[in-house]
């Protein structure tokens, strides 16, 4: 029998909020984080919206409290302040205690820095300050955060673009059933940069007016920034302690559209794979599921085929569903984990957390999704998906305990 | 948990790719600062139509998964897990300086959707349609080594039966002209194959491909297994590092990183005054060259020393006689942040 995997702390930072208290309070008050660019600066500062945390780097350093022990990029600070309150609220005093890991996930990782670099390079190879570029690597935050945190004994990093942190979660969760460590701290961050503006921008999937998920006149992502991590910890390091366990992680389902680089096949094969693995995974019912936290990054190709997907899955009985991209927008490599704490925070609070920006039902799909903060409803499995280019689809279930 | 290893491939600055027995026909490379790889014709493996859309790392990526594939004899793999320190570098690099040449405008989106981490590993699985598991790591000297423990779990787990596994790291002109600022190369031009004679700060760059297929149960295709894997972060202390080596039981020969940089293989030195010490020793950067990834070319080393039962004479460290090798532990660290320790075996 493998280890039950305990979820005992969360920790997040987003447009919506710089710790837990102020994303739940902007949850319950439907108040979603997408407005004007104002930290890049970008020809399309004015045109294209994103979901920026709200506080510059100084204001991140000193959240941190990382004094002058090193060169920090955005990303590292965003994940610093959410993987040390994840630990917070986990109750963890001693984190040598027990073997502890960190899987953190990210997708350009320290890129807002490089491209100050970058910018000077291009004219003349000596130029470019070098403090600037090395925390250019997917390792550097990770080992920021690892550093911040006290972690050692076992680190690493997970790169599969959007579905990065959801396989962060995945990977922390078989650690600990394999009982090759009693506690990990799993998650994700990535920063908006010019480099994934631009990026999307040239695959001309940037809604102009700000996402609007699952919507029939959806026309786009918005991107947005933030970290999200969960403490998750063995019965072993449980029982020490006795502490609060808001849920569980029991389900987990990895698997490749392999349809193409960047669209997702029509029926969503994969995401179709990757949850019915989860629900095995978690020997649950489809019909247990109480809530859906769908991956709906608000693209015209995303949300038509991950809707697909579902009612393959679900049928006629779709559980109520939502995607949180129009409160934080698509954080890249920090969605999996974010949207990790958003379903803890459903359990929690016993709410579904409505789909901002909806409008008018798709004519394809046969479900809308909650378009209203739902309270006192019974939420025991959280269904939550993460999809990225390359067809690496995740999902994840997540239970009260 | 342990691993199989029932095919390999590696693309290298070596003749990996195409040779039949082990560093048959070492490269030399004569005043060189970095090793670049010995890239095969690709139309054999891959279809032309789709590699003129591929970066190079791309190519040398996919190429030595699909060969490995082919030579391990299994249809499709399970899972495909790769590892990489620095990722699609040539593609990130051209994306970024199309933002700036351009202004951020009408850019070529090709480079941006190939620049993530996971390309390689989502290529193979589009080309080989393999739906199943597939993960991408990417953390600096860890980064194989995490893809590799995630197979052997995923095999421990009984999720799958055959897994693909590989690292890629590829060396641009631009990686080298920063990493070269940043002090990480030897400012002279040196001969590759005597690295280990110039006394002087830093290394050469390398770069390279390595893929292996593993397997739950062995095979009569199986030549190698895999027994442990083991990272440590900026071990506390070197005795820390040593009790931990030592749980995974002497060897009859170890393969360190050594690289010529004095201050960094001042760790490889004492480890071989200690715990290591009359172990046979060997070595390979000289071959390939630093890189993030390089303990895969390492474990591809390893797996066909176990295989043929010999150590050719350029890896050889000391003339400590090496007979009946059965065991084979890779030791490396990555600027003393990143160390690693790989126990290979015969099956």
């Amino acid at each position: 029998m493998a280890e039950k995997v305990h979820i005992t702390g969360a920790g997040i930072i987003s447009s919506i909020g710089l710790n837990y208290n102020e994303v739940l309070a902007s949850l319950h008050a439907s108040a979603g984080g997408i407005g004007k660019m104002t930290l890049l600066d970008s020809i399309y500062r004015d045109v294209i919206p994103v979901a920026e945390v709200k506080a510059t780097n100084e204001e991140l350093k000193s959240i941190a409290g990382t004094g002058a022990w090193g060169v920090f990029s955005r990303t590292s600070l965003l994940g610093i302040i959410a993987a040390r309150e994840a630990v917070a609220r986990a109750g963890i005093e001693d984190i040598s205690e027990f073997s502890t890991g960190l899987i953190s996930a990210t997708t350009v990782g320290g890129m807002d820095r490089t491209e100050r670099f970058f910018r000077h390079y291009l004219k003349d190879k000596n130029h470019g300050r070098l403090r600037d570029v090395i925390t250019h690597d997917m390792g550097d935050s990770t080992e920021k955060i690892a550093e911040a945190c006290g972690i050692t004994d076992y680190v690493t990093t997970i790169s599969t673009a959007c579905s990065s942190s959801a396989n962060a979660i995945l990977l922390g969760s078989r650690l600990i059933e394999n009982g090759i460590l009693d506690r990990v701290l799993v998650g994700g961050v990535d920063s908006i940069t010019l480099f994934t503006i631009n990026g999307f921008n040239s695959l001309m999937i940037l809604d102009k007016n700000g996402c609007k998920p699952f919507d029939e006149e959806r026309n786009g992502l918005t991107l947005g920034e933030g970290a999200g991590f969960l403490v998750l910890e063995s019965e072993r390091a449980l029982n020490k302690k006795g502490k609060r366990v808001p849920g569980t992680v029991t389900g987990y389902g990895n698997s490749c559209d392999a349809f193409h680089q960047t669209a997702s096949s029509p029926e969503g094969d994969g995401a179709f794979l990757s949850m019915q693995k989860a629900i095995i995974k978690a020997g649950i019912a489809p019909e247990s599921i109480s809530y859906i936290n769908a991956h709906g990054t608000g693209t015209k190709n995303n949300d038509l085929t991950e809707g697909k997907a579902i009612e393959r899955i679900f049928g006629n009985s779709v559980p109520p569903c939502s995607s949180t991209k129009a409160f934080t927008g698509h954080t890249l490599g920090a969605a999996g984990g974010i949207e990790a704490v958003f379903s803890i925070m459903s359990i929690e609070e016993q709410c579904l957390w409505p789909n901002l920006n909806f409008n008018k039902k798709m004519n394809e799909l046969g479900f809308t999704p909650v378009t209203e903060l739902r309270k006192n409803i019974k939420v025991m499995n959280v269904l939550s998906n993460s999809f990225g280019f390359g067809g690496n689809n995740t999902s994840l279930i997540f239970s009260k305990f | 948990m342990e691993a199989f290893i029932n095919g390999m491939s590696a693309i290298s600055p070596q003749n990996t790719f195409a040779e039949e027995t082990l560093l048959h026909d070492v490269k030399e490379y004569c005043d060189v600062r970095s090793l670049r790889c010995l890239e095969p014709q690709y139309s054999g493996f891959i279809d032309p139509m789709v590699s003129r859309r591929m970066s190079r790392i791309i190519k040398m990526g996919v190429c030595s998964a699909l060969k490995c594939i082919r030579d391990s004899g299994i249809k499709e793999p399970d899972a495909i897990i790769t590892g990489t320190g620095m990722g699609c570098v040539e593609d990130t690099g051209k994306f970024l300086a199309s933002i700036y040449e351009n202004e951020e405008k009408l850019l070529n989106p090709t480079p941006f959707i190939q620049s993530t981490h996971n390309t390689v590993a989502a290529s193979i699985a589009l080309i080989l349609k393999c739906h199943g598991y597939n993960n991408t790591y990417g953390h600096r000297g860890f980064s194989f080594e995490s893809a590799l423990l995630d197979a052997m779990m995923l095999l421990k787990e009984e999720q799958a039966e055959n897994i693909l596994v590989g690292a890629l790291d590829e060396l641009t002109p631009d990686l080298f002209a920063i990493t070269d600022r940043l002090g990480f190369w030897k400012k002279e031009t040196i001969n590759n194959l005597h690295l280990n004679d110039y006394k002087s700060r830093g290394t050469i760059a390398g770069e390279g491909t390595a893929f292996f297929s593993l397997s739950r149960l062995k095979s009569e295709k199986s030549f190698a297994t895999i027994n442990s894997v083991k990272t440590f972060l900026k071990p506390v202390s070197l005795q820390n590092l040593e009790n931990s080596l030592k749980e995974s039981g002497e060897p009859d020969l170890v393969i360190l990183g050594i690289n010529g940089n004095t201050a960094g293989d001042e760790v490889y030195n004492e480890i071989r005054r200690g715990i290591l010490k009359g172990v046979p020793a060997a070595w390979y950067k000289h071959l390939c060259g630093e890189y993030d990834t390089s303990t895969a070319f390492a474990l591809a080393m390893a797996a066909g020393i176990i295989r043929e039962q010999r150590v050719p004479e350029i890896m050889k460290l000391d003339n400590v006689p090496v007979a009946g090798i059965r065991r084979v532990l890779i030791f490396n660290h990555l600027r003393n942040v990143n160390h690693s320790a790989i126990m290979v075996s015969s099956c």
